[in-house]
């Protein structure tokens, strides 16, 4: 009964959502305060894990830019509200749009490049980023970063908020869900199949990587911008590469190529890293031991393993 | 049929020193069926990747359709309306039958841009695949995935794939490569049965299975053109039975 439950949510996106919807809106009626917090990050982080999963699961490009490009928009957010005083919601609109603007740029640098060249070019990419964020200290603080100037009153509240990110994540999950299935999607998978075959065809596969990638900026974007409301804080920290592995890492322990395993991968790392942190400043080493089990357990990640144990399809 | 549909103007391919394609002419009429032959390294996938744009010539013209394409890529000719099998097959392993075919169906349209829409064919588009799929004897394969294909039925897929497009010129790098005498056979059958109007350039290694299937032959040798004619004339040349034989190096 379980199983078939959860088989069907998998093949159906609604009632992946609904399930999603149940589970998320019920939870701050039954736990803390504290714990819906870590429940909004989770779902924060889930969409840059999808983000990342577009590139990864579908176009076969593993990105560690992505990090740099969320953490673009939660500057932008925090610099219009708090030093040039503008609306929060303008600010989230610049935000995603400044993110949306870097992808293009990284886009139009890294669609010519697959493999192990793709994951250096976004690294380096999003390190040129850091250290923007790092040494131009007249506009981003440099390592004290910027306070931000506080939600504005509708999602003042935590629990207000928290419903807002729920809505907002829930229907960019539907987004790109339907985007991975689109006929455009389907060339994506294409492209990491056989590029060449693809070009034979009449697909120019440097456009379709530059429209993926620079989308999947946007989805990171909204991350960011979402981020930028539940923080109110930013520093290079949030562009750093650590940002960019995390949101990887989620979509590889959730199951790459999944997209739905980007909440299982979010929720297992950041909750972790809530648990270990009182114990241990260790926690890089706590995520490689994870990724490490993952790697040799599951390689498929959580939700690509229970699929293949279950015989479900893609 | 006035207009040729291909023409090759001395075109050279280098890698380094070798002229893997070297000084090579043709020219291929409209609906015309034509076998390039010619012994293994001789030159032909490399003169096809010529024409498709997959690596373009170190030197010479490539006219189709009257339009030049020598610098042009791979996506705009296949747009313009030439279409490819490959020698190594070359399909999207991960994927079913259907994607397959559905990726080939929509390389030369609008349709591959929509990113909300869904991936369902409508009905003209799906006529389209299953009559291809039907030409290429594939007909009840569509949900199976590729790699579950018999490498026979890859082939096929190959062909299929590439008639889909309603392709204005035909390039097969040996559709029949490591099949069985039945399957060769098949082969044969499915080549024979393609619209008469169209262009078709038929790369094989075997000489006899392309005679009785063009009208006319080119045989390369070394990357150079060793002969052109009939199919009878080129069965009937010495020199081409000498390459055959093995004997043309010494003559060289
Ligand atoms: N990418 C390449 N780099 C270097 N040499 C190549 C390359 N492709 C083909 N060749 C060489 O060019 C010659 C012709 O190869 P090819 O066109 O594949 O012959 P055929 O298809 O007639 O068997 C061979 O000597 C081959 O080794
Ligand atoms: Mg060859």
């Amino acid at each position: 009964m379980m199983r078939s439950a959860t088989a069907l949510a998998l093949r159906s996106p609604l009632s992946f959502l609904a399930l999603l919807a149940v589970i998320f809106g019920l939870l701050p009626l039954l736990v803390s305060s504290y714990q819906t917090s870590v429940a909004n990050e989770i779902l924060i982080f889930a969409l840059l894990a999808m983000s990342i999963d577009v590139l990864a699961g579908y176009a076969g490009r593993t990105s560690l830019g992505h990090g740099a490009i969320f953490g673009i928009s939660t500057y932008v957010v925090i610099y219009w509200t708090t030093l040039m005083g503008g609306s929060p919601w303008v600010g989230c609109i610049l935000g995603i749009a400044a993110a949306t603007l870097t992808a293009a740029v990284f886009a139009l640098l890294a669609v010519r490049v697959s493999g192990v060249y793709f994951l250096l070019l976004t690294l380096a990419l999003g390190m040129i980023v850091w250290g923007v964020c790092l040494r131009w200290t007249s506009v981003t603080g440099g390592e004290n970063g910027i306070r931000g100037a506080g939600r504005p009153d509708v999602i003042a509240d935590p629990i207000a908020f928290y419903y807002m990110t729920l809505a907002t994540v829930l229907f960019f999950t539907l987004v790109i869900w339907r985007f991975v299935h689109s006929p455009f999607g389907l060339t994506l998978r294409g492209i990491r199949d056989s590029e060449s075959r693809m070009r034979s065809l009449g697909y120019g596969t440097a456009t379709h990587m530059f429209l993926a990638f620079t989308i999947t900026g946007l989805f990171a974007g909204v991350a960011g911008a979402l981020y930028a409301l539940f923080n109110d804080f930013v520093s290079p920290s949030t562009v750093q590469l650590a940002q960019s592995v995390e949101g990887l890492l989620m979509a590889i322990i959730g199951g790459v190529g999944t997209l739905f395993g980007s909440f299982i991968g979010a929720a297992a790392i950041i909750l972790l890293e809530n648990f270990v942190s009182q114990y241990t400043a260790r926690w890089p080493m706590v995520l490689g031991l994870m990724f490490i089990c993952t790697m040799i357990f599951a390689p498929q990640g959580v939700l690509g393993a229970l699929r293949k144990l279950m015989g479900w399809k893609q | 049929m006035s207009e040729p549909a291909l023409v090759l103007n001395k075109i050279v391919v280098a890698f380094g020193a070798l002229k893997a394609v070297d000084d090579i002419s043709l020219t291929v009429k409209g609906g015309e069926r034509r076998a390039v032959i010619g012994p293994n390294g001789a030159g032909k996938t490399t003169l096809f990747n010529a024409i498709t744009g997959v690596r373009p010539p170190t030197s010479g013209r490539i006219t189709f359709e009257g339009k030049e394409v020598t610098g042009k890529p791979a996506q705009i000719r296949a747009r313009m309306g030439m279409s490819r099998t490959f020698q190594i097959t070359n399909l999207f392993p991960t994927m079913t039958v259907d994607e397959n075919m559905q990726l080939a169906l929509r390389g030369t349209g609008r349709g591959k841009f929509s990113m909300l829409g869904s991936i369902r064919l409508t009905s003209e588009e799906h006529d389209r695949v299953s009559s291809a799929l039907q030409m290429s004897r594939l007909g009840e394969r569509g949900a199976v995935a590729v790699n579950e294909l018999s490498y026979g039925e890859q082939r096929q897929l190959e062909m299929a794939m590439a008639l889909v497009s309603n392709p204005r010129l035909l390039l097969l790098d040996e559709p029949a490569a490591g099949l069985s005498p039945a399957e060769r056979h098949m082969v044969a059958d499915i080549i024979r049965s393609l619209p008469h109007d169209l262009t078709m350039v038929l790369i094989e290694h075997d000489m006899e299975l392309v005679l009785n299937l063009v009208d006319k032959v080119t045989c390369l040798n070394n990357g150079q053109m060793l002969a052109e004619g009939s199919p009878e004339d080129i069965s009937n040349n010495q020199l081409v039975q000498d390459v055959y034989l093995g004997k043309a190096r010494a003559d060289a």
